[in-house]
C-alpha cells in the first residue's frame, strides 16, 4: 500500500510538472501582455513594468522561476491587484469555492443516485419516466440559463432566496442548485442503468430467496454493486463543478476561485493564471487518487495496489 | 408418506409484445417428505420457470402465474407478500445454477449467511457467525476461520457452490430447490456437490427438488422423477420406472441421448428438430413434430395421463388400448448402469 502510494505520488508530481509547463509555455504563446490593456501607457512605464516583473527576462529563466515559486507555494504577487499575493488570493477565495462545491456534490449525489434508483425500481413506470424526463432536462439545460431561471423565480418572483452575492447560507442554494442540475441528471442516468443491470444478476435474485425484504435487498445487496460507476464519475465532477462555478460564481457574484480565474485570465494576470492553474491541477490529482482508493473500498474485488492473489 | 408440497394446475405465462409466451402449461407434481425429485428436461422446457414460481421469484408484469402451490396448508401463490419472505430461506431455499453469480460480490461470504439467520432464527450476530462457521465446516470448507472473512472472488467455483449450499440450508429448510446446481461446475467437482447434498439431506432430512437436464445427475441424486417438455409434464416415475420401463417416447430420446460409458465409439444421438414455439403452443401433443411414433391423433388432441403404476404417469397416445405395440429402442436400457456408478 505505502509502495503504491509513493508510486502514485510520483506520477501524479510528474503529471502536474507537465500541466504548469504547458500553461507556461501556452500563456507565452498567447499575444498581449499584462500591460497591453492599459491605455497610452508611456513606453518608459512598460519597460520599467516589464523589467520588475522579470519579463524581459529570456523565457527559460522565467520559466526556472517559475517552476521555483511553485516548489516553494509562493506563487507571487498579483499584477493586476497591487499587494496581494496570489497565495492570497487563493486563500481568500477557495473556502468560497469549496463551500459551494460541497453542497453542489452533496445535492447532485443524493438526489441523483435516488432519481436513478427510483428510475431502475419502477422501471417503466410513471415514476421512472418522470425521474428520466427530469434527468434529460437536467443534461440538455446549461447552468447558466438555469441560473438565470432560478434567479428569476425564486428571488425575484418569489423572494425566497437573495439574488446573489455571497453572506450567509441562503445565499448558497441558488448557485449551488444551479451547479448540482447537470451532474445531478448525469448521475441519475448512470446509477438508473447500473441498478437495473444489478438487479438482474442472481445474487439479488439469491438475496430474495434468503426471504430478504424488498427494501433490504435494495440497500444491502443493490447498492453498494450499482454505485461503481457514479463513482468513477465523481473524480472528474469535483473538477467539473470547480470549473462549472466560473460561470455561477460570475453570474451571483460570488467572490469564489472561479470567478478569480476569470478575471485573471480577461487581465492576463500571469502570476495569478499560473498560480491559480497550478491549484486546480493539484485538486484534480489528489481527487482522482482519492476516487481510485474509493474503488478499492467499495469493491473488494479491486484491489488497489496489490498484484491479484491468484 | 407425507406431502410437504403438491403444485397443481401450475401455469406460467410472460406477457411480451409478441403475444404471451407460456413458459409453463399445466404442472402436476407433488413432492414428498424427505425425497428427492428431479426435474429434468431440455433447455427452454420450462424447469426453472417453475422451480422460480414455488419461490414466487417470478416478477409480474411480465410473468402471470396461475394453479396452487399447497405447502403446509397454505398456497404460495396466494399468501401474502410479507409471509412469503418468512417462508423464503426458512422453510423453502434455492440454490441456483451458476455458483459465480449466486454470492454477492461486495458482501463478505460470513454476512451472506448469517443475514437470513439474523431474520429467521431471531438469532444475535455473535451466535449466527458462530453458527455460520459450523456451516461452512459441515459443506466441507477448509480454513472456515479464515474463510468467513473473505469475499466469493477469493473462493473457487466448487467452494463457492459449497457456500451456497451453506446458505440455503442454513435454516434447516423443509424443501431446497435446486436449480441446476451442478451444471456450471468441473465433472470432479459435480460428484462432490452431488455427493454433498444427499449427505445434508440424510442429517437434516429435506426434501429437494433437483431441476436438472443430465440424466446422469438422475441416476446419482434423485428418487423420482418427472420429464418435462414445452411447459409439461410427459412422464413422472420413480428413478427405477424411468431407466427401465420409461413410456414416452421423449424419454427414451433423452436416455438415448446420454454417451455411452462401455468405451464404444458412436456419435452422441440427438433428438431431432425442436420444441415448439410457446408462444403459439400446438393443440396436440408437443411433441408430434420429432416423435418417431407419432399418429394422427397425436396432432389433434393432446394426450391424457395413462396411469402405468401407483407412482407411474405418461402422457403419451402410445398407451391408449388400440394404439400399435411399440416396443422402445433396446440400447436406451444399456446406459443407465454406466451412469449410476
Amino acid at each position: 500500500m505505502i509502495r503504491f502510494l509513493l508510486k502514485r505520488f510520483g506520477y501524479m508530481l510528474l503529471s502536474f510538472i507537465i500541466i504548469i509547463s504547458l500553461t507556461f509555455f501556452l500563456m507565452k504563446l498567447a499575444p498581449g501582455g499584462p500591460f497591453t490593456s492599459e491605455e497610452n501607457l508611456p513606453k518608459e512605464i512598460e519597460e520599467k513594468l516589464n523589467e520588475t516583473y522579470g519579463l524581459n527576462d529570456p523565457w527559460y529563466k522565467q520559466y526556472a522561476n517559475y517552476l521555483g515559486s511553485i516548489a516553494k507555494w509562493d506563487l507571487g504577487d498579483s499584477f493586476k491587484s497591487r499587494g496581494q499575493s496570489i497565495n492570497d488570493i487563493i486563500n481568500r477565495s477557495f473556502p468560497i469555492s469549496l463551500i459551494l462545491g460541497f453542497e453542489a456534490i452533496l445535492i447532485a449525489l443524493s438526489l441523483g443516485v435516488l432519481l436513478g434508483v427510483i428510475g431502475a425500481l419502477r422501471h417503466n413506470k410513471a415514476p421512472d419516466y418522470v425521474a428520466m424526463s427530469v434527468a434529460i432536462f437536467g443534461i440538455s439545460v446549461p447552468s447558466f440559463i438555469l441560473a438565470t431561471v432560478l434567479q428569476y423565480v425564486f428571488a425575484l418572483k418569489l423572494g425566497w432566496f437573495p439574488v446573489a452575492r455571497f453572506e450567509s447560507f441562503t445565499h448558497t442554494i441558488l448557485p449551488a442548485l444551479a451547479l448540482s442540475f447537470m451532474p445531478m441528471a448525469f448521475i441519475a442516468r448512470l446509477m438508473r442503468t447500473s441498478m437495473l443491470e444489478v438487479m438482474n444478476q442472481d445474487y439479488v435474485k439469491m438475496a430474495k430467496a434468503k426471504g430478504m425484504q424488498s427494501k433490504v435487498v435494495v440497500f444491502r445487496h443493490l447498492l453498494r454493486n450499482a454505485i461503481m460507476p457514479v463513482v468513477s464519475f465523481l473524480g472528474p465532477l469535483v473538477v467539473q463543478i470547480l470549473t462549472g462555478s466560473f460561470i455561477i460564481e460570475n453570474i451571483f457574484g460570488i467572490p469564489g476561485l472561479g470567478f478569480e480565474y476569470l478575471t485573471s485570465i480577461t487581465n492576463r494576470d500571469y502570476t495569478a493564471i499560473m498560480g491559480i492553474t497550478a491549484f486546480f491541477s493539484i485538486l484534480l490529482l489528489v481527487s482522482i487518487l482519492l476516487v481510485d482508493l474509493l474503488y478499492g473500498f467499495i469493491d473488494p474485488r479491486i484491489k488497489v495496489g496489490k498484484k491479484e492473489a491468484h | 408418506m407425507n406431502k410437504v408440497l403438491d403444485v397443481n394446475g401450475l401455469k406460467v405465462t410472460f406477457k411480451s409484445f409478441d403475444g404471451d409466451v407460456q413458459a409453463v402449461r399445466g404442472l402436476d407434481f407433488y413432492l414428498n417428505e424427505k425425497e428427492t425429485l428431479a426435474i429434468v428436461g431440455e433447455s427452454g422446457s420450462g424447469k426453472s420457470v417453475t422451480s422460480q414460481s414455488i419461490m414466487r421469484l417470478i416478477s409480474s408484469p411480465p410473468g402471470i402465474v396461475e394453479g396452487s402451490i399447497m405447502f403446509e396448508e397454505k398456497d404460495l401463490n396466494e399468501v401474502s407478500e410479507k409471509e412469503m419472505e418468512s417462508i423464503r430461506g426458512k422453510e423453502i431455499s434455492m440454490i441456483f445454477q451458476d455458483p459465480m453469480t449466486s454470492l454477492n460480490p461486495t458482501m463478505r461470504i460470513g454476512r451472506q449467511i448469517t443475514e437470513g439467520l439474523i431474520k429467521h432464527q431471531n438469532m444475535t450476530k455473535k451466535e449466527a457467525f458462530n453458527r455460520a462457521l459450523q456451516l461452512l465446516k459441515l459443506v466441507g470448507i477448509p480454513d472456515s476461520e479464515e474463510r468467513i472473512h473473505q469475499y466469493a472472488h477469493q473462493f473457487s467455483g466448487g467452494m463457492r457452490q459449497r457456500v451456497v449450499i451453506a446458505i440455503a440450508l442454513a435454516c434447516n429448510p423443509k424443501i431446497l430447490v435446486a436449480d441446476e446446481p451442478t451444471t456450471a461446475l468441473d465433472v470432479t467437482i459435480q460428484a462432490q456437490i452431488l455427493e454433498l447434498m444427499k449427505d445434508l439431506q440424510q442429517k437434516t432430512g429435506t426434501s429437494i427438488i433437483l431441476i436438472t437436464h443430465d440424466l446422469g445427475v438422475v441416476a446419482k441424486a434423485a428418487s423420482r422423477v418427472a420429464v418435462m417438455y414445452s411447459g409439461k409434464i410427459v412422464e413422472t416415475g420413480t428413478v427405477d420406472e424411468i431407466f427401465y420401463e420409461p413410456k414416452h417416447p421423449y424419454t427414451w430420446g433423452l436416455l438415448g441421448s446420454m454417451p455411452k460409458l462401455d468405451g464404444s465409439k458412436e456419435l452422441l444421438n440427438a433428438i431431432p428438430g425442436t420444441p415448439p414455439d410457446l408462444a403459439n403452443p400446438p393443440k396436440g401433443c408437443p411433441f408430434v413434430t420429432r416423435c418417431p411414433y407419432a399418429m394422427n391423433i397425436c396432432e389433434e388432441r393432446n394426450p391424457e395421463y395413462t396411469t402405468i403404476s401407483d407412482t407411474h404417469k405418461s402422457a403419451c397416445w402410445l398407451q391408449e388400448r388400440l394404439a400399435p405395440d411399440v416396443e422402445p429402442p433396446q440400447d436406451i436400457f444399456i446406459r443407465r448402469e454406466d451412469h449410476a456408478r
